[in-house]
């Protein structure tokens, strides 16, 4: 029925009038009917037509409704659920002209559907971008070979890598660096505060704002610290202003050390020649410029001349011995792969020796520990010497590994060699192709704390340098895995901490998830602290911005210094063998206090953890005045109706997967991921802050019960 | 009358061969093996000229330089200190204090007669 609308106005009026006209000519019938037949009885035929004409009007408008009102209302409302869920469709019903208007919000649907799943990837893609960017960051930091701490204007750390940890950790102190936790525990506040009032001013004068310091730490290193702004952009306006600092750390000790006893030998080198340098030349010009002295008066001189040369020899001798030591301790060992040191050797020595070089059978797993610059000058001097004492024409390496040593071999055909022989070349400085070194073969393998000596194979006419040295593991460097073992996102770094602000109120008003918290366990003795239980595990982790950072731990066996019962050993698997030697809870326990500075304290059944700390306080002075929560009570707050709350029962309601359960350190993590989940559903309930969680658990049941 | 030359240094291997050339030179030489030696015979001979060695036993010679200077009644008194260390700031010091002039260990004996003699026109 597709008629043009102007067709269908047509056929409507015609329809009308047609109706009109019957109904005209109807009542126009009757009224001539009942005066032809006289005035009576005209009243029921003309209520008939009436109601006729009404029954006829009812039927044209009744689909006329359906179709002008009730279907444009319906289309209207699924319009609207279409608002909301843009995969819905409107269905087709009504005139063709309603259809056509469903057809075109689908058509609308369908595009603003595309074009909302187009945004949603576009975002997800930037977020992966995002993410990526911050895992090579990571990988990146991990990697460097400085050390590297970035902080905003608190003094909070946000970003560190292993190798900042291990140089402020030199010694004492390493549980010191951590998200979140401020820098002023490692360095003195005054000295970072005058560092960026610096920078804060060459920034304002549009300099290069970078600051340098030196200072030394708690543990005694020294570092020289580099300080650079991290800057942004201040609200609506173009002023470029400091959000934070980067801190790269060199540990200048060992440094300052050598270069400070070169500085001394350098010194008595010149300094000390200067004097008898003095006294010879003077006496020489006397001996040429005063030909006629006498006999007395030359020997004089002569012996001036005699004894200062005497004494400067010795100063040159000794200057050289002290230039050698200095150099066995310069460098330090490399752990590297034994058939990397073959390769490189190979040409190395050919080139310096003119002799070819040949890889016999190499061992491709051996890693050793060795100093190769000085190892390849001991394998160069050797064949230079085999070369031009032996007349040899080629050698050989080969390596292998013998119990827990490698051996490398450097073999050649023919000559034997004597002992004594061996022997002096063991002992001489090396010198080769024109490059000498102070060092003997015997200093360097001491040095590498190896072994060399001469074997020989008379059936093969083969003889060969046997070099004994030690095996490394291959290495696993610190750091180099940014990568929780517990979580895919690593933990060196959270921007989010840039928003954080120095804490100026009291905890109790701030949100559950934006503060950070130690973990911690203990395993002890025994139950009763009072009647001498002693702690003897102290696990824990921390939790800043919602993440459970599984690579900033506390983990220590404290030896309790009294009998571990037989009963206890089956719980926590400790064995009085394991405590030999660990530190006591009196040294341990400063230490602890330290990693958990500025946290809130969690511990699952806390009261029981705390009390043994706690009774620990009037000998160790240490006190943990820290808020605490207790993830046994918390749960008691969730779920007043379920029987337990023990870790495993609610770990399991939770879905927290259980790893390593009754070590400290492992129920730490467990209890850290049950807090994590805890604290949204807390939230729920309308427990948001840490003084809402704390009166919600004293409210407990739970918490009424002493331990 | 010959120039009197006042030699202060502790070391025997130098004072031989410098009170040598001096005595040759012509000058009138005498020698003193310390700091309290050197300034005891500084007042008592007065001498025109005292080369005078940095690192000596009792008293070292930037002090006798500097309670030289500090006496009116030896102004007259001039001042060549020889030293072992080449240090700048060393030299510095020295003429700070009042030397007039500063050699450095080893000299040339030609020096330091050239050094000697213009000090004492």
């Amino acid at each position: 029925m597709m008629l043009k609308p102007v067709h269908k106005l047509a056929l409507a009026t015609a329809i009308t009038l047609a109706i009109i006209a019957v109904l005209l000519y109807a009542a126009v019938a009757i009224l001539q009917s009942a005066a032809e037949a006289g005035n009576d009885g005209t009243t029921a035929p003309l209520v008939m037509v009436g109601l006729a004409a009404g029954a006829l009007i009812f039927a044209v408008l009744r689909p006329l409704v359906d179709l002008l009102v009730r279907a444009p209302m319906q289309l209207a409302e699924e319009t609207r659920i279409l608002l909301g869920d843009s995969s819905r469709r409107v269905k087709r019903v009504g005139s063709s002209e309603l259809c056509a208007l469903a057809d075109a919000i689908n058509e609308l649907a369908s595009r603003r559907q595309a074009f909302e799943q187009d945004v949603k990837a576009e975002i997800s893609r930037s977020q992966e971008n995002l993410e990526a960017d911050r895992n090579r960051l990571a990988v990146l930091m991990a990697e460097l070979q400085q050390s590297v701490i970035v902080c905003n204007l608190d003094g909070r750390i946000l970003l560190y890598n292993q190798r900042a940890r291990t140089v402020l950790s030199a010694g004492a102190g390493g549980e010191m660096v951590g998200l979140g936790r401020s820098l002023y525990a490692v360095f003195e506040r005054s000295l970072i505060a005058h560092a960026l009032e610096q920078m804060a001013r060459r920034l304002e004068k549009g300099v290069p704002p970078a600051a340098e310091l030196v200072t030394a730490t708690q543990a005694g290193r020294l570092l020289r610290v580099h300080l650079a702004p991290v800057t942004g952009h201040e609200a609506d306006s173009d002023k470029v202003k400091m959000t934070g600092f980067v801190l790269l750390l060199d540990d200048i000790t060992a440094s300052f050390e050598t270069e400070g006893r070169r500085d001394v030998l350098i010194q008595s080198l010149t300094e000390g020649s200067r004097g008898p340098l003095g006294n010879i030349r003077a006496a020489a010009e006397m001996l040429s410029s005063y030909p006629d002295m006498n006999a007395d008066e030359r020997s004089r001189f002569l012996k001036v001349i005699r004894t200062e040369v005497e004494g400067l020899s010795g100063r040159v001798e000794q200057s050289a011995r002290e230039y050698a030591r200095e150099l066995t301790v310069r460098w330090p060992l490399e752990e590297m792969r034994g058939a990397d040191l073959v390769a490189v050797a190979i040409p190395r020595v050919s080139e310096r020796c003119g002799l070819p070089v040949k890889a016999e059978e190499i061992d491709e797993g051996v890693w050793m520990r060795v100093d190769s610059y000085s190892f390849l000058q001991v394998l160069c001097y050797l064949t230079s010497r085999l070369r031009d004492e032996y007349e040899i024409s080629e050698v050989r390496l080969a390596l292998s590994a013998e119990n827990d040593h490698a051996c490398l071999d450097l073999i050649w055909m023919g000559a034997s060699m004597s002992t004594e022989t061996v022997m002096n070349w063991e002992m001489d400085p090396m010198r080769s192709a024109g490059e000498e070194s102070p060092l003997s073969v015997r200093e360097v393998m001491d040095r590498c704390n190896g072994e060399i000596w001469f074997q020989r194979k008379r059936a093969s006419h083969r003889a060969a340098f046997r070099f004994l040295l030690p095996l490394a593991q291959a290495p696993q460097h610190l750091g180099s895995n940014p990568t929780g073992a517990r979580g895919s996102r690593p933990e060196f770094y959270d921007f989010d901490l840039f928003s954080w602000s120095e804490r100026s109120h009291a905890l109790d008003d701030h949100l559950l998830s934006e503060l950070a918290y130690t973990v911690f366990d203990t395993e002890t003795t025994g139950l009763e602290p009072s009647k001498g239980d002693e702690i003897i595990q102290i696990g824990a982790t921390r939790i800043v911005n919602r993440r459970l950072l599984t690579h900033e731990v506390f983990d220590q066996l404290i030896d309790p210094r009294r009998h571990l019962p037989e009963a206890s050993v089956k719980i926590h698997g400790i064995t009085p063998e394991m405590l030999v030697g660990q530190p006591a809870i009196d040294t341990v326990l400063p230490a602890f206090r330290n990693f958990c500075a500025d946290t809130v304290l969690v511990a699952h059944n806390a009261a029981f953890d705390m009390r043994f700390l706690q009774l620990k306080e009037a000998s160790t002075g240490i006190a943990f005045d820290l808020p605490v929560l207790d993830t046994l009570l918390l749960s008691a707050v969730l779920h007043p109706n379920q029987e337990s709350h023990r870790l495993e029962a609610i770990a399991e309601r939770l879905g927290v997967i259980i790893v390593g359960r009754h070590t400290a350190l492992g129920d730490a993590y467990v209890t850290g991921e049950v807090f994590l989940k805890m604290v949204p559903m807390l939230a729920e309930m309308g427990v948001r802050t840490l003084g809402e969680a704390r009166a919600a658990a004293e409210k407990t049941y739970y918490a009424r019960v002493s331990y | 009358m010959s120039k009197k030359i006042l030699i202060a240094d502790d070391e025997q291997n130098i004072v031989i061969s410098v009170e040598f050339l001096m005595k040759r030179e012509g000058y009138e030489v005498t020698v003193a093996a310390d700091g309290e030696e050197a300034l005891a015979r500084i007042r008592a001979e007065k001498p025109d000229l005292v080369l005078l060695d940095v690192m000596m036993p009792k008293k070292n010679g930037f002090d006798v330089c500097q309670e030289v200077r500090a006496d009116a009644a030896l102004a007259g008194v001039r001042i060549l200190m020889l030293t072992a260390r080449g240090r700048e700031t060393e030299v510095a010091k020295g003429i700070a204090l009042g030397a007039d002039g500063y050699m450095t260990k080893p000299f040339s004996t030609k020096d330091l007669v050239d050094k000697v003699r213009d000090l004492l026109v």
